[in-house]
């Protein structure tokens, strides 16, 4: 298990600095960038000299580095305040979208997949699958604007944008969770069709045990655990794909933060979002890479 | 091999997406040309999709936005996959601390979130499709370099390996001659799968304003056109949106089939 952290924070090292280097790609000097052309070169060196620019790139990372380690990312261009007061400010959205995606994934993904192993190679299954395929297909930056337009224009039930009561998280929850849901039917149907197969379940149904009861007890226990490492990986798509939805839905999390960052050339925001939502995904996989090892006896030894 | 009814019907999508798009720019159409009496018109006689809310032909944006779509889609999986299978295959031959160093460069770069850092290249570096290869490129390879060390790490112990260094090959010989066409299966599978991601990746970095630029045309791009309009005129979204979909899902389609086929064959 030390390992494992071990190579976490080496690989928490190379997000960091991946970062840090991101920065430094914008094309051309990124005070011209700020400024524009005609700013006047007193404002410019000004501005490079708050901006720690003018100092070689190893002191920079240094002074980045430091920075990291004390929680601060610097301030925010456009509104002066910390990054970290900004971050912290949307986080909660982008957790409640995350979270709300997630639940409703799990809640249409694993009956669903279950019955297309129960029932496999019958009408279920095929139109399970169909459904699923065409959940993987669909942009959500489209299926968010077809929703809006069947369900908050048309029909009205849900509000546009916005993040205001329940029913406003209905439709980007869906939005963002229909692609997991998608991803996830598909391995629960491919992990219960692999316990299926498994010669304890030929026992079980010898004996004479009902199938539900076969499900329950044999198969479903065993089928869960790489759907949950699944899951874990998948978040990382998850919170990519908010990005996404808080943009299509107005949603005030992380995710629309860090395009306005980008369209205001607001940099350390940028830095800031890229880095925390990394870092999250970074640190869930782990997590789940210990529990996985931890839950399942046969990895321990290995 | 014999195709079933709906794999026809994705390679029939394929092959006029493809068509459509190498012919785009010979064909007469007028995909920028702005007719303000035309504004917002639904489908009819004359504008097969309608137009825009500049009065330019839906049909027309479409067919360049598919020029778009292939390109990105075609050009970033050459790119990121030749790229990542070189350096994945190297790392997986070499071992020892070449082999190291990349595996912890692709652990970073899988740290990150899919699309989260193609979006942050990609408004770093600046719009236009040059970039959105780029950044699209930048962050693909390093699936290909995955698959491609395990591949090799899994078949440099096979005799017909062990044999060509007994005889004194060289690594680069080895390498190209008798364990890369072995390898290429689930590579060609996983190129199939990233071309579909990179189509979407690029209509959704377009949508987000990050891609081709305005007047150019990108299936993204006019779905955010168009999601301003879309009480009155719903064709502008639903017509680029159902382009990606069918072209993204035909492509899965396949690829699902090619893998299930080629499993099959290996087995």
């Amino acid at each position: 298990m030390l390992a494992r952290i071990g190579s976490a924070l080496i690989v928490v090292l190379g997000v960091c600095t991946l970062v840090f280097l991101l920065l430094h790609l914008v094309p051309g000097d990124p005070v011209d960038a700020m400024l524009g052309e005609s700013a006047r070169s007193a404002d410019r060196a000004e501005l490079r000299r708050a901006l720690g620019l003018d100092r070689p790139l190893t002191t920079q990372y240094a002074a980045y580095l430091g920075g990291l380690v004390q929680l601060d990312l610097g301030d925010s261009f456009q509104d002066q305040r910390p990054v970290t007061e900004v971050l912290a400010e949307r986080l909660p959205a982008t957790l409640q979208l995350a979270g709300a995606a997630l639940a409703l994934a799990l809640v249409l993904a694993i009956p669903l997949g279950v019955l297309a192993a129960r029932f496999r190679g019958r009408a279920l299954d095929s139109a399970a699958m169909g459904f699923s395929l065409l959940g993987i297909s669909i942009p959500n930056f489209w299926l968010g604007p077809v929703l809006i337009l069947i369900f908050s224009l048309q029909l009205g039930w849900t509000p546009v944008s916005g993040r205001d009561g329940p029913m406003s998280l209905l439709l980007p929850a869906v939005t963002l969770g229909t692609a997991l849901a998608a991803i996830l039917a598909r391995m629960v149907r491919a992990s219960v069709l692999e316990v299926l197969g498994e010669d304890y379940v030929r026992t079980a149904r010898a004996k004479g045990l009902g199938e539900i009861a076969v499900m329950r007890r044999h198969a479903l226990r065993n089928a869960w655990l790489p759907v949950l490492t699944l899951v874990g990986l998948q978040l990382g798509a998850l919170l990519g794909g908010a990005v996404i939805t808080e943009t299509v839905f107005a949603w005030p999390g992380v995710g629309s933060l860090l395009i306005d960052a980008i369209r205001g050339r607001d940099y350390p925001v940028v830095q800031g979002c890229v880095l925390l939502i990394s870092l999250t995904y970074v640190i869930v996989n782990t997590a789940t890479d210990i529990a996985y090892a931890w839950i399942d006896p046969r990895i321990r030894i290995g | 091999m014999s195709l079933s009814v709906a794999q026809r019907l994705a390679l029939l999508v394929l092959v006029l997406w493809a068509v459509a798009a190498m012919l785009a720019p010979w064909l007469p159409l007028t995909p920028n040309t702005i007719t303000l009496p035309r504004i917002l018109a639904p489908p009819g006689p004359g504008l097969l999709l309608g137009a825009d809310d500049l009065g330019r032909p839906v049909l027309d944006r479409l067919l360049a936005g598919a020029g778009t779509s292939f390109t990105v889609g075609v050009g970033v999986v050459l790119c990121s996959a030749v790229v990542g299978s070189v350096i994945g295959a190297v790392a997986g031959w070499s071992s020892g601390w070449i082999d190291l160093v990349i595996v912890r460069v692709i652990d970073v770069f899988l740290a990150f979130p899919g699309i989260l850092l193609a979006i942050a290249l990609a408004g770093i570096l600046g719009p236009g499709i040059g970039n959105v290869i780029i950044a699209l490129a930048a962050v693909g390879w390093v699936g290909y370099a995955r698959l491609a060390r395990a591949q090799v790490l899994s078949l440099r112990r096979r005799e017909h390996v062990l044999a060509a260094q007994a005889l004194g090959l060289g690594s680069a010989r080895i390498l190209s001659r008798h364990l890369l066409p072995l390898a290429m299966a689930p590579l060609i599978v996983e190129a199939t799968f990233g071309i579909a991601g990179a189509v979407i990746a690029e209509a959704g970095l377009s949508f987000l304003g990050l891609g081709v630029q305005p007047p150019a045309a990108s299936w993204g791009s006019m779905i955010r056109d168009g999601v301003a309009y879309m009480l009155v005129a719903p064709h502008l979204v639903l017509a680029p949106g159902l382009a990606i979909l069918l072209v993204v899902l035909a492509v899965n389609l396949l690829g699902d089939g090619l893998r299930d086929w080629l499993d099959v064959r290996l087995r």
